[in-house]
């Protein structure tokens, strides 16, 4: 990672312009062109350093439903569970967490009835139960991390 | 009449829009273009209707997300508090506001196995640099917190982000 590409990555975290050429107007406040700034944002995708480049959604301000939800899960079936979970569409991120509840994920649906039923399939499925966490409030959200020097 | 079917129409074309990008915009020239063609309206209806989403935070924000991981920030962990109940809305705000706090929610408490009902995610190139946001936020809560844990992420097991059906 040069500093070219730390400056795409600190400084395209939002406000990524809505015009016909955004790249362009992009490219042009970073002092490089149109093609270079695609063709790097391409390949930080390609390798990782960026999951996503596009809008972010509030999928609760669309009428669907973002809920956190936890299982413990025995050591010795972790992976099985986890490939069981994964293959819910619902399921947006999971992570493995120190803690006896050890898998944490996320799950999106179009609806908050599709909520409970997601939860449904995942406890039939595995035969665990699953404690969710629906968000009740919210107090701030900006994720903006910084690629150090 | 005509105004209830005006606005079916906004929705579809508003859902259509965050179907063509809920992969990420297309890394062209003209990338809303491009999402038009998809969706089959002009260029400028796609630009204004994303504007109204960013207006009315149906899109939160558009650019990059960066992995933690790949930028370094590898301790990644989940604090959980449990603050009494009076208290908790006044004391999150001040903590979703501190710098290296991402996420700051009230969620339910699920007792016997889960006492927290404030979630804060903090990030730290190391666990120790993690750990000095946790004493920030353990200052700010003071005596209001009765109990803390922090769960740090050891795998990230999917990430996906947002998938709408085709429906």
């Amino acid at each position: 990672m040069d500093d070219l590409d730390r400056r795409i990555v600190n400084t395209l975290q939002d406000d990524f312009p809505v015009c016909e050429r955004p790249f362009r107007a992009a490219a042009a406040a970073l002092g490089t062109t149109e093609d270079e700034l695609i063709a790097r944002v391409d390949r930080l995708l390609a390798e990782g350093t960026l999951t996503r480049f596009g809008p972010l959604f509030q999928i609760e301000r669309m009428g669907g439903a973002f809920v956190l939800a936890a299982m413990q899960v025995p050591e010795g079936r972790f992976d099985e569970v986890a490939i069981t979970v994964n293959a819910l569409p619902e399921v947006a991120h999971n992570y493995a967490r120190e803690h006896a509840l050890n898998m944490w994920f996320v799950l999106a649906t179009e609806t908050p009835l599709g909520v409970a039923a997601a939860v449904r399939k995942i406890e039939d499925a595995t035969g665990l139960p699953v404690l969710a966490f629906p968000k009740e409030r919210e107090y701030f959200v900006e994720l903006r991390l910084e690629a150090g020097a | 009449m005509n105004d209830i079917v005006a606005s079916d129409l906004v929705t579809e074309i508003d859902r259509a829009i965050v179907r063509a990008t809920q992969a990420g915009l297309p890394r062209v020239t003209r990338p809303y273009h491009a999402i038009a063609d998809a969706v089959g309206v002009a260029p400028e209806l796609v630009m204004s209707r994303i504007r109204v989403m960013l207006g009315d935070g149906r899109i939160r924000r558009i650019g990059a997300v960066p992995n933690h991981y790949a930028l370094g920030w590898r301790a990644n962990g989940m604090s959980v508090w449990d603050v009494l109940d009076e208290r908790v809305d006044e004391l999150g705000a001040k903590v979703g506001r501190l710098a290296g706090v991402s996420h700051c929610y009230r969620r339910p408490r699920r007792l016997p196995q889960w006492r927290y009902n404030l979630l804060a995610m903090v990030h730290g190139r190391t666990r120790a640099e993690a750990e000095v946001r946790i004493a920030e936020i353990a200052a700010i809560l003071d005596d209001a917190a009765r109990a803390h844990d922090v769960l740090y992420s050891t795998r990230i097991l999917k990430k996906t982000g947002l998938r709408l059906g085709s429906a």
